[in-house]
């Protein structure tokens, strides 16, 4: 593959495109791991599941992308909810191994990942909507609209998970949950319920980041695994606890594999993330902004 | 504070440790049983019953490796499949470039996946317990990227592999194949007996429970990990060795495949990671299960079921069925 | 002139930005009884964690027994005998209370010999009474129990030097009592003590010199007495 300026180009902004979905990806493990100290290796199957429900919801009822979100993401919230308190009560509760934590987010990816293979099959679905169909076109760059939608999004998400961390009572709990807990339960307030509110954010984003998926691309079982890279890659690299620590290694991530793909080929777009995340885990744990 | 020694029964000590080199010895004997058995039985068996005993012998030694990191050191390898898929694709290079014998090839697989666990662990081990994690599961996933753009071992296509001739003692191909998968699950289950019970095990155990009070004991944590990473991967790679000859036709679908991923796990756990028999346990329930399901329902249904045994026992019965059993013998006394 | 055996020289420790330890000296001569006090979160636990290894220091030196051991990894400073105890005690939960002191008389001493290493294992727990619940997991015993496990592990391996890390608090007077009297016996055997703690009664008791450090610095240093009456130790304690 020659080398020109307009291909570097044209990654870069794909690149930079898809940077801003993979942030949308990555803010839940943000939250959940780097906050809460949660290993929520599942994270990826609860987005599957929600580029799934985007597809039902299309099929059957011929929600618009959008209405599913809508319809979706507070189910996706009170499930998180839910979900952590059995998470609590069963794990957290007796402190003892991370072993057993860590096996059963696994055991939980499992079954969401063959769950979808039961249901939907290995065939790779999609939901076409006709305003997503054209592109942008800047010069000799040109986006379009299916890759564009899922950014914008995306940066909304973030930026409005990063406003209701810095100025709500309820999100700044949670991140003083997730800096000293002793604390906090000397001022009076609740930890168990401000990690089950950021869970249950954390899951609704998740479902968000599966709508926001199955929008740009057709989705299968198996892409799951790829994007548990993609997500602690980012996690970590971004500095574990930090939004725009995500931002910015989401965009990392974005055009590092933009470039890989343009003059390597996709099949080893997979390889970038968990890569990268090897690479960071070696020689600067703590991140770009991390502690 | 002093006064009575009689205390409640779940605060006695955790677990009895009776008969040393006996259980060694009486593992080593059963083995060679079975092995007789298998001889013997020869032709009277169906190469079905062969081949699924092969399956069950294998994850009882993909078990067993897992459990000596995982279950006696805290550190939970995701990437069982990676290890696995080192030794398929060992075989399969070595015989495209320089044949030799099975038994030869295991060892050379031994030796690869041993330093690829030994590297992975140097560079990861001194992290928190979940970056190792995560790392094991990168490291199978780039593994695989890499296969599968390798022509050489068939990329994504796979390669044929033809079985040689067996020698005239075994009446099948498949016999020899169990034959040797047993004699290989004795020798996990031997090293991990001896493991748990040594110095390393002890070692292992306080990592466990609490690394840097095991630290400040003299436990010298990243050596004893490094050295239980490196028999682990080694005792994998040796696993997958054989597979190709199995199936005879490999692709990294298959080779690095979620069966591996999931079940090195789940066995582990659903049978009891604190001892050597608690993986030999859960890879027999569950090996034995998925065998005879698989001929009623799809492979899909079949991990999906091992998927929720594993969540439900790492909730419910996280000590597994070493836990049930010991559980059941201290309610008796 | 008796010898050091612990020196610490322009200890710094930064995170991100903070600095919990700034440039700290510190001796411990051989066969002393050493008071460390200072406010919650003034360093205490971060200079401790130096010392033992569990951190590495950004500047500054260590050194234990003439031998510099700045960049020595922990187990090895275990190994040399320098033990501590957990402010909050830390138990091997899977393993019986005998099992856990057996683990530093094995790894930290080096005995082979699983006689050996029982017989051993008795003794220390008899020094430090908890002889009766040798079998017992470390689940069920109390919480002078549990300090008395963390002494009991440190003892085992056969330590030059002590850190008790408040090992007393939230004890009650005779518990206190109880364990004041086990480092005296153990210093009278020899073994130099650094002991921090936030039970003033007990430090008084117990130091022949206390150390203060207030926001990452050492501001004090000297005979007990002369330490509690000045300005700043005040000042630190009492506020403005």
């Amino acid at each position: 593959m020659e080398f020109s300026w307009d291909l570097v180009i044209n990654a870069i902004v794909t690149g930079v495109v898809l940077g801003g979905f993979y942030a949308s990806v990555a803010i839940g493990v943000t939250i959940a791991f780097g906050m809460l100290d949660i290993v929520n290796i599942a994270h990826p199957a609860f987005m599957i599941a929600g580029a799934y429900l985007a597809f039902w919801g299309s099929e059957k009822f011929g929600f618009d992308p959008f209405v599913s979100i809508a319809v979706f993401a507070p189910s996706g919230y009170l499930f998180g909810r839910a979900f952590y308190r059995a998470y609590h009560f069963f794990f957290e509760r007796r402190g003892d191994e991370s072993l057993q934590g860590l096996a059963f987010f696994f055991g939980i990816l499992f079954i969401v990942e063959i769950g979808i293979v039961l249901i939907f099959g290995v065939d790779y679905r999609s939901i076409t909507q006709p305003y997503l169909e054209s592109t942008i076109g800047v010069g000799f760059v040109s986006v379009p609209w299916r890759m564009l939608v899922p950014f914008l999004v995306g940066l909304g998400m973030l930026g409005s998970v990063y406003l209701y961390l810095s100025r709500t009572f309820t999100g700044r709990t949670i991140l003083a949950v997730s800096q000293d807990v002793e604390a906090l339960r000397l001022i009076g307030a609740n930890p168990i319920r401000a990690k089950e509110i950021a869970f249950g954010i954390a899951v609704a984003t998740a479902i968000v980041a599966g709508v926001l998926l199955i929008i740009i691309q057709p989705v299968e079982p198996s892409i799951t695994r790829e994007y548990i890279g993609r997500a602690f890659a980012i996690c970590v690299l971004g500095g574990i606890a930090s939004i725009p620590g995500t931002l910015v290694a989401s965009l990392i991530l974005g055009v590092a594999e933009a470039l890989t793909t343009t003059f390597y080929g996709p099949s080893w777009s997979p390889a970038v993330s968990f890569g990268l995340l090897l690479l960071t885990l070696i020689f600067r744990p703590a991140g770009i902004f991390g502690r | 504070m002093s006064g009575q020694a009689l205390s409640a029964p779940e605060l006695r000590k955790p677990a009895p440790v009776s008969g040393r080199s006996r259980t060694g010895l009486a593992i080593v004997l059963i083995g060679v049983v079975l092995l007789a058995a298998t001889m013997v039985l020869g032709s009277h068996i169906g190469e079905y019953y062969y081949l699924a005993t092969y399956t069950i012998l294998q994850f009882i030694v993909l078990g067993t490796a897992w459990n000596i990191l995982g279950g006696y050191g805290g550190y939970v390898n995701f990437g069982t499949a990676g290890f696995f898929a080192i030794g398929c694709y060992t075989t399969i290079i070595l015989n495209k470039i320089f044949p030799m014998p099975l038994l030869f090839e295991m060892l050379v697989a031994a030796a690869t996946a041993g330093v690829v666990g030994l590297g992975t662990g140097y560079l990861t081990l001194r992290l928190r317990g979940v970056f190792f994690s995560i790392a094991t599961l990168a490291l199978a996933i780039v593994l695989q990227t890499l296969i599968v753009n390798w022509s050489f071992v068939g990329g994504a296509r796979g390669v044929y592999v033809i079985r040689p001739a067996v020698s005239g003692i075994f009446v099948s191909y498949a016999q020899f194949l169990v034959v040797l998968m047993l004699g290989l699950a004795i020798f996990a289950v031997v090293v991990a007996w001896a493991v748990e019970k040594s110095w390393i095990g002890i070692g292992l155990a306080a990592i466990r429970d609490d690394e840097a009070a095991a630290e400040t004991s003299g436990v010298p944590s990243l050596r004893l990990k490094l050295i239980a990473t490196t028999m682990s991967g080694a005792l994998m790679g040796m696993a997958g060795a054989p597979f190709p000859y199995y199936v005879t036709y490999v692709d990294p679908a298959t080779a690095f495949g979620l069966a591996i991923a999931v079940n090195s796990i789940a066995m582990p756990l659903v049978g009891g990671t604190a001892t050597w028999w608690g993986p030999v346990v859960g890879a027999i329930l569950l090996g034995s299960a998925q065998q005879i399901l698989t001929v009623t329902i799809s492979s899909a249904a079949n991990l999906f079921i091992v998927g929720v045994l594993l969540v439900v026992f790492v909730t419910v019965a996280p000590r597994g069925v070493v836990g049930i059993v010991r559980g059941w013998k201290r309610g008796r006394k | 002139m008796i010898a050091k055996i612990l020196e610490a020289t322009g200890v710094t420790k930064r995170f991100d930005g903070f600095a919990a330890l700034t440039s700290v000296d510190f001796t411990l001569l051989k066969g002393e009884r050493v008071g460390l006090i200072g406010p919650n979160g003034s360093g205490k636990s971060t200079f401790v964690n130096c010392l033992t290894g569990i951190l590495a220091p950004d500047d500054g030196s260590i050194i234990f027994d003439g031998n510099d051991i700045t960049k020595t990894p922990a187990w090895l400073r275990a190994r040399r005998g320098l033990a501590r105890t957990y402010q909050i005690p830390r138990p091997f939960r899977g393993m019986t209370v005998q099992e856990n002191i057996e683990v530093p008389l094995r790894f930290a001493v080096g005995h082979t010999s699983a006689g050996t290493i029982s017989e051993a294992a008795q003794v220390i727990l008899d020094q430090v009474g908890l002889g009766e619940k040798a079998d017992l997991s470390p689940k069920g015993l109390t919480q002078v129990e549990l300090r008395k496990l963390e002494l009991g592990r440190a003892l085992a391996a056969q330590p030059k030097v002590l850190i008790a890390d408040e090992v007393m608090a939230g004890l009650s007077e005779s518990e206190v009592d109880e364990i004041l009297a086990l480092l005296n016996r153990l210093n009278a055997e020899g073994i130099s003590i650094l002991l921090i703690e936030h039970i003033m009664r007990a430090v008084m008791l117990f130091a022949q010199r206390i150390v203060v450090i207030v926001a990452g610095s050492k501001i004090a240093d000297g005979l007990p007495d002369e330490v509690m009456q000045q300005e700043d130790v005040e000042r630190a304690y009492l506020g403005e």
